[in-house]
């Protein structure tokens, strides 16, 4: 015991200040892709995730890139696209809607068009769903104050997302100091993140553990195969999103998203932290 | 002269016509055996008198091809320490008409599940299955429809039909009870059903039921560009990515027929020590939470995150994604890199040690974890357990040494101590990992040492030689995993197949459990920290 005492004293504190303090990942740190419009864009071709999509009209070829479904290997910004994309440090990438993380550019217009809004490819979140997430996240922020307390739903997931949610438990991330906790059961949660695209053998745990919760709720898809399907798709084992089996409030991409990442897109589910776009 | 003996034994078991052939690689071999009926008989003769055990079973539907049949691959390999680097493949055709093929699993037990994941994916029936239930696909899915067979179209969903209850294997009579379990648990922990019979505390029986997690990630492979599916094979699994990663390359690589730089091959190798070293440090940390040994587990996540940390400065991802590619490394590990990995590893080292120190001193954790959760050596053996639980358990195998992959083939190889115990129990896995987690940081340093200036990649141009397969084993943190890649005609995936280690070890985990009480289980099971992701795909 008194071992245990001494080697606790001898390690001291090790947990982050983070969000009061920024953290600047490290160098070879891979985050959001920056498009850089008017340049050799890549073909979509070359997203094995199937992020990137084109377009044609008049004006010439849109590239655009969604985040949710990114998973942040790095292939398109490698030679011989090196510069017309390049990796970005920005991991604080959580948004309430799938339009906030699409970008769009063209391949001869040097103003990018962010979250333009327009329809996207996969379910994306139409305005009336984007107003009733907020009223969700108002209305939890005014019966629970800055706590929240989340249940985790596995529907699918590689487990990366998992052991992330985990480490925000250990003493580096400890969430619990932001009044966030992860509980055993749905009756107890305000939440749920999900982690993974929903597969078939899952589906129905997924809507009844999701409905067990009581309103108001929000849920928060972790990872890019929860937002979007991500690596994994829409296929006959897979339902390709969150999204794509009840309404999502809010999306934080990455594969997995680091764990400051997650503590982001948790804070802005609750309010207390803008979304990307709007931060902007 | 061995090889000639085992074929004339294959020849002499066999009614049949038995054609003999290298390959897929040059060391190894590959039988066809014209009757299905010949099957049990090749099969014990590999498991008899040669000592082999399954590695995996790959099935494949080659229907539109001019063989015009299902083929099924039962590949085998040596147990024995010292033995050479070689996969036996039987092959049988199957007529798509009548897909039947014999059941080995009352010969062979860990055939279990493949021939069940077969006669799921592929409508093979393995008749005389003493166990034939559903097993990779759950309630509701329609008769007759095969999703790995090449007239599926896998890219939409299935209607989920009406299905009765699903038929749970359960032990009955006077006080004995069900407890179910899943597949949403109480932590953050991965899906998975466990239906547990018990009389009082002592559990009777243990039926898991997984495949939760099902994705359909080897039919998402089939027709892109091997250098894309390669994305998909790094995401099977979070903890394993570069074990798998690194498995698809290999695979890859032989069909290409290029080698990875011996820089690159070291690197790989770092990576993989890596991955083990923060899955083991991360494993003996939560094994404490099973045991309510909080300071163990606050230890063990902080020394995992410490080493996650690592990761991210290396690769630029906490899982090392990223770090290996197609033909070998995209990241090199250089200078100032190198110099806090070594003193990152330095304090893993001394954190492990008094982590371990506190474990085996505190004779509350110690009492949980002795005599708990026992595998005995030779249901090890008959299920072809892999990894920690197999060595725990007395069994010498470990695929670095018996398949050597990354830098452990070649001329560099700095030799490998596989540890071992005899006793299997909880604590036997507990040590196991801790003993392993030293030699990895070993490891690292010997290959640290041994990096000399050099290519990082080779080049493999697209497209890739069409109809060739490339097999290989990884020792990943969990144990050996099996991946059996083969390109089409145009050189893009055929078939992609992962027999992960968690595969083969969680039916040993239902037997283990069978020698504990309820409360017992979360030990159990973390003592064997399985995948549920690369076990489901």
């Amino acid at each position: 015991m008194l071992r245990i005492l001494m080697n606790a004293l001898r390690t001291g504190v090790v947990t982050t200040h983070y969000p009061a303090e920024p953290r600047v990942p490290p160098d070879r740190f891979r985050g959001a892709p920056v498009l850089r419009p008017g340049s050799h864009l890549p073909p979509r071709a070359v997203c094995p995730a199937g992020a990137i999509s084109e377009r044609f009209d008049e004006d010439g070829r849109h590239v655009a890139l969604d985040l949710a479904r990114c998973v942040f290997c790095g292939r398109c910004a490698e030679d011989p696209w090196a510069g017309a994309i390049t990796m970005g440090r920005d991991f604080e990438l959580a948004a309430r809607s799938r339009a906030d993380l699409r970008t769009e550019v063209m391949a001869d217009d040097p103003a990018p068009r962010l979250g333009s809004g327009q329809a996207v490819d996969a379910a994306g979140s139409p305005p009336d769903r984007l107003a009733g997430a907020a009223r969700a996240s108002s209305e939890i922020h005014r019966v629970l104050g800055r706590s929240l307390h989340l249940r985790h739903l596995d529907a699918g997931s590689c487990n990366a997302c998992d052991w992330e949610l985990t480490a925000l438990l250990n003493p580096v991330y400890d969430v619990r100091r932001l009044g966030i906790d992860f509980v055993a059961s749905p009756r107890h949660a305000d939440g749920v993140v999900v982690t993974g695209p929903v597969t078939r053998n899952l589906e129905t745990a997924v809507r009844r553990t999701i409905e067990a919760v009581p309103d108001p709720r929000v849920v928060i898809a972790v990872g890019a195969c929860a937002a979007s399907g991500g690596i994994v798709g829409e296929g006959y084992a897979s339902a390709g999103g969150v999204d794509r089996v009840l309404p999502v409030d809010v999306y934080i991409p990455g594969c997995p998203p680091r764990p400051e990442a997650i503590i982001f897109g948790i804070l802005v589910a609750i309010g207390r932290l803008d979304a990307r776009r709007t931060r902007r | 002269m061995a090889e000639h003996a085992l074929i004339d034994a294959l020849r002499a078991a066999a009614g049949g016509p038995v054609d003999s052939a290298a390959g897929p690689r040059p060391s190894d071999l590959t039988v066809r055996l014209a009757r299905r009926g010949d099957l049990p008989g090749a099969v014990a003769v590999l498991v008899g008198s040669h000592a082999m055990a399954l590695a995996t079973v790959v099935a494949t539907d080659e229907t539109v091809t001019p063989d015009g049949d299902l083929k099924v691959r039962y590949i085998f390999e040596s147990t024995a320490p010292g033995a050479p680097d070689r996969f036996v493949t039987l092959l049988v055709s199957v007529d798509a008409a009548r897909p039947e093929v014999p059941s080995l699993t009352t010969l062979v037990p860990a055939a279990n599940w493949h021939e069940r994941e077969m006669q799921d994916l592929f409508g093979i029936v393995p008749v005389g299955h003493p166990d034939p239930r559903p097993l990779v696909v759950h309630d509701g899915w329609p008769q007759g429809v095969f999703p790995l067979r090449k007239a599926f179209d896998g890219s939409r969903r299935v209607p989920v039909e009406p299905a009765d209850e699903f038929p749970h294997l359960v032990a009955e009579g006077e006080g004995v009870f069900e407890i179910p379990v899943g597949p949403i648990h109480a932590g953050i922990i991965e899906p998975g059903h466990f239906r547990f019979t018990s009389v009082g505390e002592t559990v009777l029986n243990l039926d898991a039921r997984l495949f939760y997690t099902h994705r359909g990630l080897e039919k998402r492979m089939e027709g892109l560009s091997p250098l894309d599916a390669f994305y998909v094979a790094e995401r099977i699994c979070g903890v394993c990515s570069v074990a798998h990663g690194l498995g698809y390359c290999e695979a890859l690589e032989q069909i290409a027929g290029v080698h990875a730089p011996p820089r690159a091959r070291l690197i790989r190798s770092i990576a993989l020590e890596l991955e083990r070293l923060y899955n083991h440090v991360g494993d003996v940390g939560n094994v404490c939470a099973g045991a309510s040994f909080h300071y163990g587990t606050a230890t063990g996540m902080r020394l995992k995150e410490r080493l996650q940390q690592m990761n991210e400065r290396l690769a630029g991802n906490r899982f090392l994604r990223g770090l290996i590619v197609p033909g070998g490394v995209g990241l090199d590990l250089s200078g100032d890199l190198l110099e806090a990995l070594a003193a990152t590893l330095q304090d893993t080292l001394g954190g492990l040690d008094g982590l371990m120190g506190r474990i085996e001193a505190n004779p509350s954790v110690v009492d949980r974890l002795d005599d708990t959760g026992i595998l005995k050596h030779q249901a090890a053996l008959d299920l072809a357990v892999a990894g920690v639980a197999a060595r725990a358990s007395g069994v010498n195998r470990d695929a670095r040494r018996d398949h050597p992959h990354g830098a452990f083939a070649g001329p560099l190889s700095p030799g490998l101590r596989v540890v071992t115990a005899s006793e299997g129990d909880a604590m036997a896995r507990v040590k196991v990992r801790a003993l392993e987690a030293r030699e990895s940081i070993r490891l690292v340093a010997e290959f640290v040492r041994l990096l000399e200036p050099g290519p990082l990649q080779v080049a493999l141009a697209e497209p890739l030689p069409g109809g060739r397969i490339g097999i290989s084993a990884i020792e990943s943190p969990r144990g050996e995993a099996v991946h059996w890649l083969r390109t089409d005609a145009a050189g893009r995936v055929d078939r992609y197949h992962l027999r992960s280690p968690s595969y083969h070890n969680w039916p040993a985990v239902a037997l283990a459990a069978e020698t504990a009480i309820v409360p017992d289980f979360p030990l159990v099971n973390k003592s064997f920290e399985l995948c549920y992701s690369c076990t489901d795909r």
